[in-house]
């Protein structure tokens, strides 16, 4: 088999998506950590992602690609073993309308992270705003977007499921705030007990400590 | 735009339904919900919205040739890579630059729009292969994607005095720009320059809240 190759930062949702999909898929891949992603990029990023200059960058026999999505719709069409995407051509469309949808409105999501004070209220509200949308109309009553399986869409919002406590703890706001959204909850359970899930998570407090991190950075850049 | 070419490639049969610019219908209403926007392909009473999900919804449902999206997996992810590259980055930053009213901003906007085509050119290059489109022989997901943005190209062109396609930076982009409004799943579809023009004057009107000329 070609040599896989994923290069990554451990905190990124975005690698996170990546490396659920590879070990969903039993795919062996060596794991490169980008030392200093955000203010010190390396050659070897440099020269996979000439255009983005982000991870994750996905290189299967020499030949880089980008972009988490780009790259998981890539690893289902070469692995197709455990499949991300159903059989139907109407729900795969279905899959991947809602993996557009977290794309386009993951920043609106992510506001409350990276605001304070009347503008973290009006964040969180637009966030909430968007998650009852995905949780009225993407997960409706099923388990997972997928349905009785996880899916394209699942690893897509799965950032939610993993990592939303903890970016409300950094960001000493409530978003998913008990008793609602009952169904987004329910599917958060089930998502994080997924073997693979479970075994891949980062460490919590290492992560807290990152977003806070990022939050003071968000915060003196919105102020200067 | 999209859907519509992918149709005609496809040779299929379809009812096209016209939107108006200003209000919403029942169909749209309920046919997406979500975003409320257009295009929605209704296939057998299911709706589908989001144009390149649409398109790819047609060439794996009617799958005989010609193809729209590569076969090889590498090939097709390039195609995704630069399909959202241009719908993400290239034409959000053309619309800002065709709202833009002041020179200054214009002239801070323009950079990332020519950068962009510049990649775009380079990218032209290697996905052609020499060939006619970003798809080869064929039209394929990549001359789609950026093709259906030349209406508005053109009327940003226009609007900002800015010339984008350019013979000497971008020659490739140029010819590739000819022979695709000239295809024929292509030529009855996009549409007049002058006309967008107009529309294009409409819609900054509404955005200042200006009262729109007759």
């Amino acid at each position: 088999m070609e040599e896989v190759k994923l290069l990554g930062s451990w905190p990124s949702p975005f690698v996170h998506r990546v490396i659920w999909a590879l070990k969903l898929k039993g795919i062996k891949y060596e794991y490169v950590e980008e030392e200093d992603v955000l203010y010190n990029k390396s050659e070897m990023l440099l020269k996979y992602n000439p255009v983005h200059k982000k991870v994750p960058v996905f290189i299967h026999g020499g030949k880089p690609i980008a972009e988490s999505i780009v790259i998981l719709e890539y690893i289902e069409e070469t692995w197709p073993q455990n499949p991300l995407l159903p059989d139907d051509p109407h729900e795969r469309a279905e899959a991947r309308f809602w993996t557009k949808f977290e794309e386009d409105k993951i920043q609106k999501i992510f506001g409350f992270l990276m605001t304070a004070g009347e503008k973290q209220v009006a964040a969180t509200k637009e966030a909430q705003e968007v998650l009852r949308i995905v949780e009225e109309h993407g997960l409706g009553e099923k388990k997972f977007f997928g349905g009785n399986n996880m899916g394209l869409a699942d690893i897509a919002f799965g950032w939610i499921a993993t990592s939303m406590e903890i970016l409300e703890q950094a960001a000493g706001v409530k978003v998913l705030e008990a008793n609602t959204f009952p169904r987004l909850k329910a599917w958060i359970q089930n998502f994080n007990e997924i073997p693979v899930i479970k075994e891949s998570l980062p460490d919590r407090n290492a992560l807290l400590t990152y977003y806070k991190a990022r939050r003071v950075v968000f915060l003196s850049a919105a102020a200067s | 735009m999209r859907p519509w070419i992918a149709l005609n490639i496809k040779s299929v049969n379809y009812e096209f339904l016209e939107e108006t610019f200003g209000s919403k219908s029942q169909l749209l209403l309920q046919s997406n919900p979500v975003h409320k926007k257009i295009p929605v392909l209704i296939h057998v009473d299911k709706p589908i919205p989001e144009s390149l999900i649409i398109v790819q919804y047609i060439d794996e449902l009617w799958s005989s040739s010609p193809s729209i999206l590569a076969s090889d997996p590498y090939d097709h992810a390039i195609e995704r890579f630069w399909a959202a590259y241009t719908d993400e980055k290239w034409f959000p930053a053309l619309r800002g630059l065709r709202v833009a009213q002041e020179d200054e901003e214009r002239k801070a906007l323009k950079g990332p729009v020519i950068e962009g085509i510049v990649l775009l050119e380079e990218a032209f290059g290697k996905c052609s292969k020499g060939k006619a489109f970003f798809g080869g022989d064929q039209i394929g997901l990549i001359d789609i994607a950026f093709g259906c943005c030349l209406g508005w190209l053109k009327v940003t062109e226009k609007l900002s005095r800015v010339k984008l396609l350019d013979e000497e930076k971008t020659p490739g982009l140029v010819k590739w720009a000819e022979r695709f409004c000239a295809d024929g799943a292509v030529k009855g579809v996009m549409p007049e320059t002058e006309k967008l023009v107009e529309f294009s004057k409409v819609l900054l009107a509404k955005l200042s809240g200006a009262p729109t000329k007759k």
